[in-house]
């Protein structure tokens, strides 16, 4: 009788071991997955900067591509990247900014606006490939801008308003209601509210989305190749109507050539595009950490 | 006396302001302005579905609707030219198929060690890293496709193609993969503590508290972070491109150059298609597609968020 309840126990107990081992295996592999993921991503980046580390110099950066991989570099792609993400700042924050401004501001809930919200969160989700081709159609074909630099700006500018439009109307609605109710309260208009009070008071948030979304332009590769951003091109671009290249495809270009210096290059130009997009996300997180105190 | 008949102009004016509710041309112009902004994401659609129906049509009208959706075979550019899509349509889920079979679980168990297990430092550590590195551009998993993925494959496999799908499926397990971690992360954490805390008072283990409660809690929006990693999969172009290679082409293996349908469109606008002929025309009708099917993956993962969401107060 005793042994058979001290038995009873200790199944019990081994039981309850068991469990528990269980759980902390579970943890600990749980734990081992994500350091072996982040460690993949971060090989990733070591991998690109050894193999890049070789040609990244003054003369690369001050460079046009060339045939001799001693002698290429940039300048071009690099020049281009700046105008496109002017043009683009230029045409989608104020358009994404109004748009973000008039859903949370202005737009009763009726019909037509729940139609928009919509509509927004599944333009984000379409394939930046499809965007290139509709600015292939559209604005390289259809209103013959040509393979130019605005043709890359607004289409990029599609592609991008989805993201600028969300990020804002998330900043606008963490702006608490006291703030417009006084203003209402002093006899401000819907506007004079939204311009003078909402809108500064959101501003970091909305300067965290546009950088954000800004930076996935810079490295979208597909829809510029749709609109066939040249892949030499030896000259800077004087004005939007210019055609042009870009870093993403310059990167491209040089990683599907088999030579193994052209990859090389690639990875320098990669280190270069890398760089400016860590500066721009270290900025957004460093307004976004500003703002949280 | 007199001094209200002095008032009185004064008062009935403002009370006709006020009760007429006089227009503010300006607010009105700003407004109608800020509205038209608006309209431009509704434009955006409808041009979207307006060119790729419009090139479609014309597509259709000298191919069968049939050839297209149910042939096997895809050489567009030769003759004899042949436009079966189910090949392209064969290479993008092999490399999708593959490349959730890499990030879903890796990410899923990630996002339970973050939300669950993690101290405070080390999430907030390596969920900024993630986010950080969900922004890499995609041609750069391309280069990492053919520099490192797939010499350490033909290393492994020494039968192996230069462009293959297993390499293009990996790079796109590895993309996907800080997406889900981080969508899945806010997911689980989203499942409130005091649920957790019954499941422990009720003398649960870890394990069985993260598996029975809080991931069946959570598991809408950890399904919303799947379909919206496999349809980021499905239009992902650049590394596939790079790593799967150009070869349209239904094997059943992962060791043999493939196309999918992104790479397709790629290819061909690289040889600049001249505008109206055949070629220029499968690009849209294999965008289009593309566009159907990565919006029913959307749509999906929307309803499943909207339907399926334990609400907790």
């Amino acid at each position: 009788m005793n042994q058979s309840s001290d038995n009873a126990l200790n199944t019990s107990d081994r039981h309850l071991q068991r469990r528990h081992r269980k759980a902390s295996l579970f943890s600990s592999f749980c734990a081992l997955i994500t350091f072996m993921g982040v460690a993949l991503l971060a090989l990733l980046l070591y991998q690109v900067c050894v193999d890049g580390i070789k040609w990244l110099d003054i003369q690369f950066l001050t460079s046009f591509p060339s045939r001799f991989p001693a002698r290429a570099g940039i300048l071009s792609a690099l020049v281009g990247t700046l105008w496109l993400i002017s043009l683009i700042a230029l045409i989608a924050i104020p358009i994404g900014v109004a748009t973000a401004l008039y859903l949370e501001e202005f737009s009763k809930k009726n019909r037509l606006n729940r139609l928009i919200e919509l509509n927004i969160s599944n333009l984000a989700g379409v394939p930046s490939i499809v965007y290139g081709i509709i600015g292939l159609a559209l604005f390289v074909r259809g209103l013959n801008l040509e393979r130019s630099l605005i043709s890359g700006a607004l289409t990029m500018s599609l592609l991008i308003l989805p993201v600028i439009i969300i990020a804002s109307r998330e900043a606008i609605k963490t702006v608490p209601m006291s703030i417009r109710h006084a203003a209402f309260a002093l006899g401000a208009t819907r506007w004079q509210t939204a311009w003078a009070h909402v809108l500064p008071a959101s501003f970091p948030g909305i300067l965290t989305g546009v950088i954000l979304a800004l930076s996935r332009a810079i490295g979208e590769t597909a829809p510029l190749i749709m609109i066939g951003g040249l892949t030499y091109v030896a000259f800077l671009p004087d004005g939007p109507m210019d055609s042009f290249t870009a870093m993403p495809i310059q990167i491209y270009n040089w990683v599907a050539r088999p030579q193994h210096e052209f990859h090389q290059l690639a990875a320098s130009a990669i280190i270069v595009l890398l760089a400016v997009l860590l500066i721009m996300n270290a900025a957004a997180i460093v307004i976004r950490h500003k703002t949280e105190r | 006396m007199y001094s209200t008949a002095l008032n009185r102009p004064v008062l009935t004016d403002t009370f006709i302001n006020i009760n007429k509710r006089t227009i503010r041309w300006g607010e009105f112009l700003i407004q109608s302005g800020l509205a038209l902004c608006a309209l431009i994401s509704i434009i955006t659609t409808a041009v979207i579905i307006i060119i790729l129906c419009k090139e479609g049509f014309s597509f259709f009208q000298h191919i069968a609707p049939a050839e297209f959706f149910f042939g096997t075979r895809w050489v567009p550019l030769l003759e004899p030219s042949s436009f079966g899509v189910l090949p392209l349509v064969w290479g993008t889920l092999l490399v999708t198929f593959g490349a959730a079979l890499i990030a879903i679980p890796i990410g899923l168990a990630s996002a339970i060690y973050l939300s669950e297990y993690a101290s405070h430092k080390v999430r907030s550590t390596v969920k900024p890293v993630l986010e950080l590195l969900a922004g890499i551009p995609t041609v750069v998993y391309g280069y990492f496709a053919l520099t490192f993925v797939t010499p350490l494959l033909k290393t492994i496999i020494p039968g192996i193609q230069v462009f293959n799908a297993f390499s293009g499926a990996i790079v796109v397990g590895i993309m996907v993969l800080p997406m889900i971690a981080t969508l899945s992360d806010n997911a689980l954490r989203a499942v409130p503590q005091t649920l957790r805390q019954g499941a422990y008072a009720l003398g649960a283990t870890s394990y069985e508290t993260t598996t029975q409660v809080v991931l069946p809690a959570g598991l809408s929006g950890v399904m919303a972070s799947f379909l919206l990693a496999i349809s980021r999969a499905i239009g992902e172009t650049m590394a596939v491109t790079l790593a799967a290679g150009a070869t349209p082409n239904m094997s059943l293996t992962f060791l043999e150059s493939i196309q999918t349908m992104t790479a397709y469109i790629v290819q061909i606008s690289l040889g600049d298609a001249p505008a109206g002929g055949l070629a220029y025309q499968t690009l849209f009708v294999v965008a289009a597609l593309l566009f159907i099917i990565t919006l029913m993956l959307n749509v999906l993962s929307q309803w499943i968020l909207n339907r399926y969401r334990e609400a907790y107060d």
